[in-house]
């Protein structure tokens, strides 16, 4: 476990660190963190038992416990990543960790929420990007510095056009990624949206 | 983009507002909860001073954690026990109605939603949990969350969202005797791949759908998730209202009326635009068993796993880790492989029909010496059920054993986990690696009757030679 956690909070508009390769498609959250960890109440602990299983198998060779990434923050994935349940702990987790954004070929749409909902920008990239990294980052350690404004990463060799859907990325240049003040100031509309909508008269929930 | 679609309207039914961003802003219509993904929803509101802005349209149960061999208070484990006493303190607190063990309508939150007919057509459903595509089974659109969003529905009951593109996938004809639901969702899930869905909701549509009861089409749109797909729904007809009808929370008098005069109305137009659709002949599925450690990884009972060449390119590094972690070889036959658990329960078919097939198939046998076997209600209300038709009789007479509602083994939050290596034939949806409770166990996914048959065997069989 690294250095003490802090919570993402307001505009984010730059990451900069140290790249993690975990190479794989269809990595599930039940991996990034199985089910017995999350009879909690709370997130604090999670960190240390990110990828505890593959962690265990690989007997000190996941890419989490070596050495050279204990400092990493960005994490490089492949396809599909986070699929599976929706436990917000997955992403929570990583974070914990020190994960402070994530770059794949493709996420799964929950846990891709659960990550902007917490402040973890999440960027894709096509295959072969996503391999060029892995491959650069098997030799030399990669240091990215992600600029939100222009979607760009660079590092010393390297310049990615990084994707990242433009709702997401307006979010995090306004802060607004932690959402509930914003939906709370259209409280007018929702009182007005549940008053208008044919099922709230008709259901019985009340009986 | 989509048009005219039953997603369409009913997102556009609860569109609140464009945020500035872009995404919109979409009212919740039933908030479900449970007791794993909601406590730190509810700390986090206490952080930020903020209320339960509509405490009746949040309902709660305890399934994921609930022990199913014995039930009493406080439970053995005891950080079970402090998370279903932070659940009923909270909801306590927030007025939120929460159905308790031994309230009689306790249960899995997907199962009991439904049975209570709190799930309807047309509404916004959202809970902290991937299968709540279930729900959509009703012609509502559902969609898992996590928990910040949980306690952004509890704060506000509207989440902050991007519209989904909408793929339908047109099912025809009819499944043969002796295939299921489960096997069909399999199927599509194969031959689409686990993230086809990212990014869509999926619209089930077409004969063989049509055909199915709520309970199997319960089945298809829970799997929606393993597919990819957020949200999966089938558009509301006369099944769909005759099940609600009369149940608890069912509209009831002259609401009943103006509710199906709504519902009614409910439904793709026949020329609305999809994003994508996809056909397939529903006749052609056979039983289906997962070989591998994703959803996607199944093939029929009489296949061999497939060979690594066989596979597209991007398929192979999960074949290639799935062949190691199974311990199968590329063109082995899936049937006759040995099984030590067999579970029959879940989210994706614990409901009493789930239960009557699998007891059709068992009646009047014996479950192998080598296999524990046990059944989990997916609620009281169908334990109930099933104590008043005898199934639990033919059940343990088999050799299964019977226990309590919850969600048990398919994610092994309880006691209920697989030891060391062990393979599971399993009625629930995940086959990811450690996903029911040991960091080597292996599942392979199938039906109830399926799972009934690999039971009396201790071998993966064929159910069709069990029913004639």
């Amino acid at each position: 476990m690294k250095s003490e956690f802090t919570q993402p909070i307001g505009k984010i508009s730059n990451v900069n660190g140290q790249c993690i390769p975990l190479i794989g498609n269809d990595i599930d959250t039940d991996r990034i963190i199985p089910a017995r960890f999350l009879k909690c109440v709370n997130f604090d602990s999670l960190g240390e038992s990110v990828f505890e299983d593959d962690r265990k198998t690989l007997k000190g060779k996941h890419p989490f416990d070596l050495e050279e990434n204990k400092n990493a923050s960005i994490l490089i994935v492949n396809s599909n990543f986070g699929c599976g349940s929706s436990r917000e702990h997955a992403p929570q987790a990583l974070m914990r960790w020190g994960i402070k954004a994530i770059i794949g070929e493709s996420f799964a749409d929950i846990f891709y929420s659960n990550c902007i909902a917490i402040g973890i920008p999440c960027f894709t990239l096509p295959k072969k990007s996503i391999e060029e990294i892995q491959n650069y980052c098997d030799n030399q350690f990669l240091f990215l510095e992600i600029d939100l404004k222009k979607s760009l990463a660079k590092s010393k060799d390297l310049n990615l056009n990084l994707e990242i859907r433009e709702s997401s990325r307006k979010m995090f240049l306004t802060g607004e990624w932690d959402a509930t003040s914003t939906l709370l100031d259209n409280e007018n509309l929702i009182e007005n949206k549940f008053n208008h909508l044919p099922y709230i008269k008709f259901n019985s929930y009340y009986s | 983009m989509s048009q005219d679609t039953l997603f369409d309207k009913v997102w556009d039914l609860h569109k609140v507002s464009s945020l500035p961003g872009g995404s919109d802003q979409i009212f919740i219509g039933l908030h479900l909860i449970h007791e794993v993904t909601s406590p730190q929803a509810f700390g986090a509101l206490k952080d930020k001073k903020l209320k339960v802005k509509f405490p009746d349209r949040t309902v709660a149960t305890v399934d994921h954690i609930v022990p199913t061999d014995n039930q009493s208070r406080p439970f053995k484990d005891n950080l079970a026990e402090q998370m279903i006493e932070t659940l009923e303190k909270n909801c306590l607190e927030h007025k939120i109605r929460f159905f308790n063990i031994g309230s009689g309508n306790q249960g899995i939150v997907h199962v009991v939603a439904p049975e209570l007919g709190l799930t309807q057509p047309g509404m916004t459903i959202a809970c902290g949990d991937s299968h709540t595509s279930t729900h959509g089974a009703f012609g509502s659109i559902a969609f898992g969350i996590g928990t910040s969003q949980v306690r952004d529905v509890l704060a506000t009951q509207t989440l902050a969202m991007n519209k989904l593109k909408v793929r339908q996938i047109w099912c025809d004809n009819t499944l043969s005797k002796g295939v299921y639901a489960k096997d069909l969702v399999l199927h599509i899930i194969n031959k689409l791949g686990v993230k086809a869905g990212v990014g869509f909701a999926y619209e089930f549509a077409g004969p063989a759908i049509h055909e199915l009861s709520m309970e199997e089409r319960m089945t298809i749109c829970n799997m929606s998730i393993e597919g990819g797909a957020r949200c999966g729904y089938i558009n509301p007809d006369e099944k769909t209202f005759s099940y609600i009808k009369n149940k608890l929370y069912a509209p009831k008098n002259e609401h009943w009326d103006r509710a199906l005069r709504w519902w009614e109305s409910l439904k793709s137009d026949e020329n609305s635009i999809y994003d994508d659709v996809i056909k397939l002949d529903a006749s052609k599925v056979e039983p289906t068993v997962t070989w591998g450690i994703t959803p996607g990884q199944s093939i029929s009972i009489n296949q061999q796993i497939p060979l690594l060449d066989e596979l597209s390119p991007n398929d192979k590094l999960v074949a290639e880790e799935a062949y190691e972690y199974m311990s199968f070889k590329p063109g082995q036959l899936i049937k006759d492989t040995p099984v030590d658990v067999c579970f029959i329960g879940s989210c994706t078919n614990g409901r009493i029909s789930d239960l009557r097939v699998a007891a059709k198939v068992l009646k009047g046998k014996k479950v192998s010496k080598n296999v524990k076997a046990f059944a989990v209600p997916g609620s009281e209300k169908v334990a109930t059920k099933a104590k008043q038709e005898g199934l639990d009789q033919i059940f343990k007479d088999s050799g299964f054993q019977w226990r309590e509602p919850g969600c048990s083994m398919c994610l092994a939050m309880n006691s209920d986990k697989l030891i060391g290596n062990q393979v599971s034939a399993s009625s629930s949806n995940r086959n990811f690696k450690g996903r029911q409770g040991s960091p080597s166990g292996r599942t392979l996914l199938m039906s109830p009757a399926m799972v009934a048959a690999a039971a009396i065997n201790g071998k993966v069989s064929d159910v069709r030679e069990f029913i004639n």
